[in-house]
């Protein structure tokens, strides 16, 4: 494989996202202000008396839900990623691209790419906003890189799965509904809103088998426990990643190469 | 004589679980031609012209395109070919620049070599003014000239088009196909799918006819018609009885220019060479044999014939033909 050439679409196709996100003025603006950082504000707000500090092992509310939204923005933004291309199989824009001498991960890959830069972003807003609210990540710095490094890494099992359902979907319809149909139990069968210990039997069994919790409760700690706390459950949430993305990826690869005829 | 094959399946397949889509499928495109595959929707003439551009894989069989395997050398094939798809498959919120750009980038091309040639297509299909608007500005007809100008970006030695005229005005179909000869007159082959006897008929140079996933036949538009036996003259007479019709028979019979013929009801279907020689002489021999002509009718075979003759059933497309005369 031709790196230089590699490099060449890859690049040309993430800008095609660029650029179309810059021109949809509308889009652009729901990225920014986004719906997780009401999450983060209203929530955060709401809870404070009525959740147990006790329960939650950490200073106040917002700051134990502050990991959570995070990584909700990574798995709503992930899984959502493959839309696009969905419309592109639609109106016949990937096969056009198709009938070129592009590799055929370039796609997925400038997809993934434009998604997580996104999502970085939003990410920092989001720290940024709770930060202003009183939250202070104790790790620093180099905790919100490591935030961010776990974040990309959960995203490329979420978007192998966006991109499964693209390919697989017979109408943007379907699409739409499974999206809802997955992210909304993978948000309340996790840590993101209470601990694992606050929850009832059953769910608690769920959430265990949940790959978003493990990731929840690697971020969390970087946010209010400091390192001591935070890097075994970095480590534990490595290897869990590694390999829901590997499992995420053989599934994702199948789909794509069935869709490809 | 002949000249370079620029396309050849052998035995091509492809199957979708248990419907088969198309078997058995062979033919062969020379360079510089203009060759169409024409038939139905369903026929199995998209499904062809996607396994040559290589983005569908054949379940059986082989295609060479410029001699190289569309499956085993994919990516060859695809830096030789341009496509210009059914659907216009743009994307809405990029310019037309920015959609050349992006598909220069695509086929690898140098920025400098990109740019030049965007600027001829862009002049090519006249679409220099409108090039910085984004594509949801344009008319459907700028966007089926975006569409070429996309399909002919990596100068291709082979341009593949499907359905190219489908849903257009007479206007733009004929600006389309003086597009597409002039394509030819620069030594490029062109491949088209096309359900519209009229286009099969006037522009291509040979076409293929598909039904139901097979090919029934294959020739230039001349040669097939031709190959139904010759022009039809229709003859009706007065008072006809099977004597009458056994005499004229006769006495059509030894005429040069007659192929074939076979009695109806009130007269004659007369297979002959063409028209010149064999009305007037018909005519006479009607007059001497003391049979008063009703009505005489002169059909040259037509495209819809052979159609009809090869699959046994008449191409019904969506949308009406243009022009059936």
């Amino acid at each position: 494989m031709n790196i230089r050439h590699y490099k060449q679409e890859v690049l040309a196709l993430t800008m095609r996202w660029v650029r179309r996100l810059s021109r949809e003025k509308f889009s652009m603006l729901f990225t920014l202000v986004q719906p997780m950082l009401f999450w983060l504000i209203f929530f955060g707000s709401l809870f404070q008396r009525a959740a147990d500090i006790q329960v939650l092992n950490a200073p106040n509310y917002m700051s134990f839900l502050a990991g959570g939204v995070v990584v909700m923005t990574v798995l709503n933004n992930g899984l959502a990623g493959g839309v696009d291309l969905l419309f592109d199989k639609e109106n016949g824009f990937l096969e056009r691209m198709m009938s070129t001498p592009i590799h055929r991960t370039s796609v997925i890959l400038s997809r993934y790419l434009f998604v997580m830069a996104i999502t970085g972003m939003q990410i920092l807003v989001i720290l940024g906003i709770a930060f202003l609210f009183g939250v202070t990540p104790e790790t620093g710095l180099l905790g919100i890189a490591v935030i961010l490094v776990i974040g990309m890494l959960f995203g490329i099992g979420l978007t192998a799965i966006s991109m499964a359902m693209a390919f697989s979907v017979k109408s943007h319809g379907d699409f739409f509904s499974m999206l809802g149909f997955l992210s909304l139990p993978m948000i309340f069968l996790s840590s993101a809103l209470v601990p694992l210990s606050a929850m009832p039997g059953w769910m608690q069994a769920l959430a265990f088998m949940n790959p978003m919790t493990w990731v929840i409760d690697a971020v969390r700690p970087l946010i209010i426990s400091g390192w001591t706390e935070a890097i075994p459950q970095v480590a534990i949430a490595l290897i869990i990643l590694a390999i829901f993305d590997a499992i995420c990826l053989y599934g994702g690869a199948k789909a794509f190469r069935r869709a490809i005829g | 004589m002949s000249a370079p094959v620029a396309i050849e399946t052998i035995q091509l397949g492809k199957t979708y679980g248990s419907v088969t889509a198309i078997q058995n499928l062979s033919l062969t495109i020379q360079s510089g031609e203009i060759f169409g595959l024409l038939g139905p929707n369903g026929a199995g003439k998209s499904t062809t012209l996607r396994i040559l551009i290589t983005v569908l894989e054949p379940t059986t069989g082989k295609a060479l395109v410029l001699g190289h395997d569309v499956v085993k050398e994919a990516d060859t094939v695809r830096s030789l070919i341009g496509y210009v798809p059914q659907e216009r498959a743009i994307d809405r919120f990029l310019t037309g620049r920015e959609h050349l750009e992006l598909l220069g980038d695509l086929y690898h091309l140098p920025k400098a070599d990109a740019q030049k040639r965007i600027q001829e297509l862009l002049q090519l299909v006249n679409l220099e003014d409108k090039a910085d608007l984004v594509a949801k500005t344009y008319s459907g007809g700028m966007k089926r000239k975006l569409d070429i100008a996309c399909g002919l970006l990596p100068n291709p030695q082979i341009v593949f088009l499907d359905e190219p005229t489908l849903g257009l005005d007479v206007q733009s179909r004929l600006k389309i196909w003086e597009h597409i000869r002039q394509l030819r007159s620069q030594g490029i082959t062109i491949v088209l799918t096309t359900n519209y006897l009229e286009e099969a008929d006037q522009l291509c140079d040979r076409l293929a006819i598909i039904d139901g996933g097979t090919i029934r036949v294959t020739g230039s538009p001349q040669d097939l018609k031709a190959g139904l036996g010759g022009d039809r003259l229709s003859l009706t007479i007065l008072h006809s009885s099977p004597d009458k019709l056994a005499q004229l028979t006769a006495g059509v019979r030894p005429l040069s220019f007659v192929r074939d013929i076979r009695e109806m009801d009130n007269g004659l279907d007369i297979r002959v060479e063409s028209p010149e020689k064999s009305l007037p002489a018909v005519l006479e021999v009607a007059s001497r044999l003391d049979c008063a002509v009703e009505s005489i009718e002169y059909q040259r075979p037509r495209l819809d014939d052979v159609f009809v003759a090869h699959t046994g059933h008449a191409l019904k497309g969506e949308f009406p033909d243009v022009d059936t005369e």
